[in-house]
């Protein structure tokens, strides 16, 4: 069962370069830091997938997928609805498994260790890959306790250490300065673009490795969406970003690299900037350039 | 018209007179029956008018009657004939009144029908007399004169001498009740437990010889307030009021028997509303008298609120708990199916079933086991293997448990998927998310269950009469003996006293506005019950409106 392994083409040397395909405003032309001072020009494999398959009941959703998602970079998973890029996605905390007549095939590997194993603690799991999904689904509690709710979860109940971690939370989902004096309200009094970044603030409060990020901003207003993809631009500093969208520009202004996937399969993936000039398939092709989609 | 028929309908007109019209006759149905049960058993308490009647008798003489006018109607001549009334020979129908008459010591009924060409005269004479006794009925006369022991008392105002003895002999009558029903009932518990620990150490001589010293100085306790008792009662009796009634019989009325006196003809206003707050009140707080068609219906109310908190406490957290099982662990599949329509059908099982049930299961078999294993000390008579509380309120709570269940179901089907996503993303297994997030926003749903719990347990009869409600218990399921709460007691429910005093009472026409009075009060605490958990549901929904997107 050897099979070539798509990982992304290492040939760019700049990969946070402005993407040529982007119509949007190039949020990093804004930035008065110089952008990613960290970024290795080599980076860590962080998820691996091998030969995935998954079936709804009868109905087959992924086929024989196979790629590998650097660390500290954002992958981003394009492509027409229903194509599988979500379920995809949702392999990777396996929340897949919420739906009983799901079954799987194949390894994905996190660091190493294959997720899919039944020993696998899937609570656990989830620790290390956090979620954030379309809609902003805070808790009906206040924005602390949003925030605060997978440390709870953990059993950190130390006022202190909870304060803390909120803060810091919130500092980096850019939302504490508009709610810092009102931690302790309904999260729900928050806008929807707000609730979004509460909802990565609660994400990333447990300092997951990965962020998984479905479509995060499909329900938001264009200024909220900018502030999004900011997020996502600061967050890949620390943490491995795949993100799931329908809007092209936002996948090349955000992403290092991109995958594209059509009914089920993986049709390419590669540097971004490569992706959107010279994809090598011609279906991504048809797809960058609007024939269909 | 013919051209504008289909547009009409099509405009949907109709349709909006159809529905608002359903919605129109529900509100009429209601309120109709509200004024209905409200008017005829509020309007019980306000003091009426004493009417002194002249009647002409068929062989020429001449009658008194006094006594209230509390209906009237409209019958053959035929009917008035043969009850022996006059009427003229010209007419075919006649008017009838009903007088209560009260006296039942005297003539027997409490109630006569008098037809209105039998009336000679008609008049409300001021200083006719309504005393309310505590047997027999009420009496209504002329208040003569007042005797302290045997001797005439002599005063200038007649009525404010009876008003101020009427106040002593109220003093000896609470205090008579206060040592009857707490002093003497507290020993009684003593002895019969001090009787019970004789019979458990029956070959423990020190145990016994302590038991009889208690039994002694309890006995000796006792005899003292049975003689206190016959003290007070001996000094309430010194004091008669001597009446006549309208037809000139004299009546010597003790006043240690009379509950109240007034006269209604010359009460003003004020002091009718004083006395309708007086009567009011003494219906809600008091104990009944008269086989129930006197007094108040305290016992009543109080354990059919007791009753169903009970049922509520039982039937709710099962209820939740079988739902969280159906809703979130039970593999869903035909069998989770064809429970779920089970539980759906059980709610639809008559109630009587479930009193027939509840006295077999409960009574018999759970009861007497308790019964055997852990008072056998008390047998033959039964402590828990008799109808009493706890079975009445078990057997409420498996009627309405499946109404929490779908209820509950309901409100968890409704929390979004996307919370649950949410908490399961963070690392929350299934069970903490269940507990910190889906069950708190699906409290709502639960207090929906409660709600129409209540709303039906409260208003059941039928089975209750199987598993514990009495016509007259002797004392309140709750006191200050311990265990304080005891669920094996009897208790009276305000819908079995409807039915008791409304069909079984040997006096119907005094019992009729008592009937609806107390299913005015029925309706109103099941209101109240049930506004207070919306009232408690709202709160819980603004706290976690998030459930309603």
């Amino acid at each position: 069962m050897q099979q070539t392994i798509k990982t992304p083409d290492q040939s760019t040397e700049h990969p946070v370069s402005s993407p040529s395909l982007s119509h949007g405003v190039d949020i990093r032309a804004l930035r008065s830091t110089p952008p990613d001072p960290v970024a290795p020009t080599t980076p860590q494999e962080c998820l691996r997938v091998e030969n995935l398959s998954l079936w709804y009941a009868e109905k087959r959703a992924l086929h024989d997928i196979s790629l590998v998602i650097p660390e500290k970079r954002v992958t981003a998973f394009i492509g027409p609805s229903g194509c599988g890029k979500s379920t995809l996605l949702r392999c990777f905390n396996r929340l897949n498994e919420l739906i009983l007549s799901v079954r799987t095939e194949g390894a994905i590997k996190l660091k190493g260790n294959d997720i899919l194993d039944p020993t696998v603690n899937v609570a656990n799991l989830r620790r290390r890959v956090g979620m954030v999904f379309q809609k902003p689904n805070p808790f009906p509690k206040s924005i602390y306790e949003n925030v605060a709710y997978g440390l709870r979860i953990q059993g950190v109940n130390n006022r202190r250490v909870l304060d803390r971690a909120v803060e810091e939370a919130l500092r980096a989902a850019a939302l504490w300065e508009e709610v810092r004096d009102r931690v302790h309200d309904s999260a729900l009094g928050l806008s929807g673009g707000q609730q979004q970044r509460l909802v990565i603030a609660r994400a990333i409060a447990i300092e997951p490795e990965v962020l998984l990020l479905d479509e995060p901003a499909s329900a938001l207003d264009p200024i909220s969406t900018l502030k999004i993809e900011e997020l996502v631009y600061e967050l890949k500093q620390n943490y491995t970003i795949v993100i799931v969208t329908h809007n092209m520009q936002q996948a090349a202004r955000v992403s290092d690299h991109t995958a594209f996937m059509y009914m089920g399969s993986l049709v390419e993936f590669g540097d971004t900037r490569t992706l959107f000039t010279t994809p090598r398939q011609k279906q991504t092709e048809d797809y960058i350039t609007g024939r269909y989609g | 018209m013919r051209q504008n028929f289909p547009q009409w309908v099509a405009s949907g007109t109709p349709w909006v007179w159809l529905t608002a019209g359903a919605v129109s006759l529900s509100l009429v149905m209601v309120f109709g029956l509200l004024i209905l049960v409200g008017a005829n058993g509020l309007a019980h308490f306000w003091p009426g008018r004493v009417a002194a009647l002249e009647l002409r008798l068929v062989d020429g003489g001449v009658a008194r009657v006094l006594g209230e006018i509390v209906d009237e109607e409209t019958v053959a001549v035929a009917r008035v004939r043969d009850a022996g009334g006059i009427v003229p020979d010209d007419m075919l129908v006649v008017t009838r009144y009903l007088i209560k008459v009260g006296n039942r010591d005297f003539s027997g009924n409490d109630f006569r029908w008098i037809a209105e060409t039998e009336i000679t005269k008609l008049e409300y004479p001021s200083d006719a007399v309504v005393a309310e006794r505590s047997e027999w009925g009420n009496f209504y006369g002329f208040a003569q004169s007042l005797r302290e022991a045997d001797d005439p008392v002599v005063t200038e105002n007649l009525w404010d001498a009876v008003a101020e003895r009427l106040a002593r002999s109220a003093a000896f009558r609470a205090e008579i009740a206060q040592i009857e029903r707490h002093e003497i009932g507290g020993i009684n518990y003593q002895i019969e437990r001090l009787r019970l620990r004789e019979r458990e150490r029956a070959n423990d001589p020190a145990a016994l010889a302590t038991a009889a010293a208690s039994r002694a100085d309890l006995q000796t306790q006792f005899s003292a307030l049975t003689k206190k008792l016959a003290d007070l009662r001996k000094q309430n009796q010194r004091d008669k009021l001597i009446a006549h009634t309208s037809d000139g019989t004299e009546a010597a009325i003790p006043l240690s028997s009379i509950v109240r006196a007034f006269r209604p003809n010359q009460m003003s206003w004020w002091q009718k509303v004083r006395h309708y707050g007086i009567k009011l009140a003494e219906f809600t707080t008091d104990e009944p008298r008269e086989a129930n068609t006197e007094g108040g219906v305290f016992p009543a109310i109080f354990g059919t609120v007791l009753m169903v908190i009970v049922m509520s406490i039982v039937a709710t957290p099962f209820g939740v708990v079988a739902a969280i099982y159906l809703r979130e662990y039970a593999r869903p599949g035909p069998v989770t199916a064809a429970i779920r329509i089970a539980v759906n059908n059980l709610a639809g099982v008559p109630s009587v079933v479930y009193g027939v049930f509840g006295f077999g299961f409960f009574v018999y078999f759970l009861g007497g086991s308790i019964d055997q294993i852990f008072f056998s000390n008390k047998l033959p008579a039964p402590t828990f293997g008799t109808p009493g509380l706890l079975w009445s309120s078990l057997t409420l709570a498996l009627l309405t448990v499946p109404v929490v269940i779908v209820a509950t179901e309901e409100g968890l089907t409704r929390i979004p998927r996307a919370i649950r996503e949410g908490s399961l993303a963070l690392g929350a297994t299934k069970a903490e998310t269940l507990w910190r997030t889906v069950l708190p926003m699906a409290t709502p749903a639960m207090m929906t269950g409660l709600i129409l719990a209540v709303a039906r347990a409260a208003g059941e009869v039928a089975p209750l009469m199987m598993v514990g409600v009495v016509k007259l218990a002797p004392s309140l399921p709750l006191d200050t003996d311990f265990p304080f709460l005891h669920l094996d007691r009897k208790f009276m429910h305000l819908g079995f006293h409807i039915y008791d005093v409304g069909f079984q009472s040997p006096n119907v026409e005094a019992a009729r506005p008592l009937v609806y009075a107390t299913a005015l009060l029925l309706v109103v605490i099941i209101m109240s019950l049930n506004l207070a958990a919306i009232q408690i549901r709202n709160r819980l929904r603004e706290k976690y409106n998030a459930a309603d997107h």
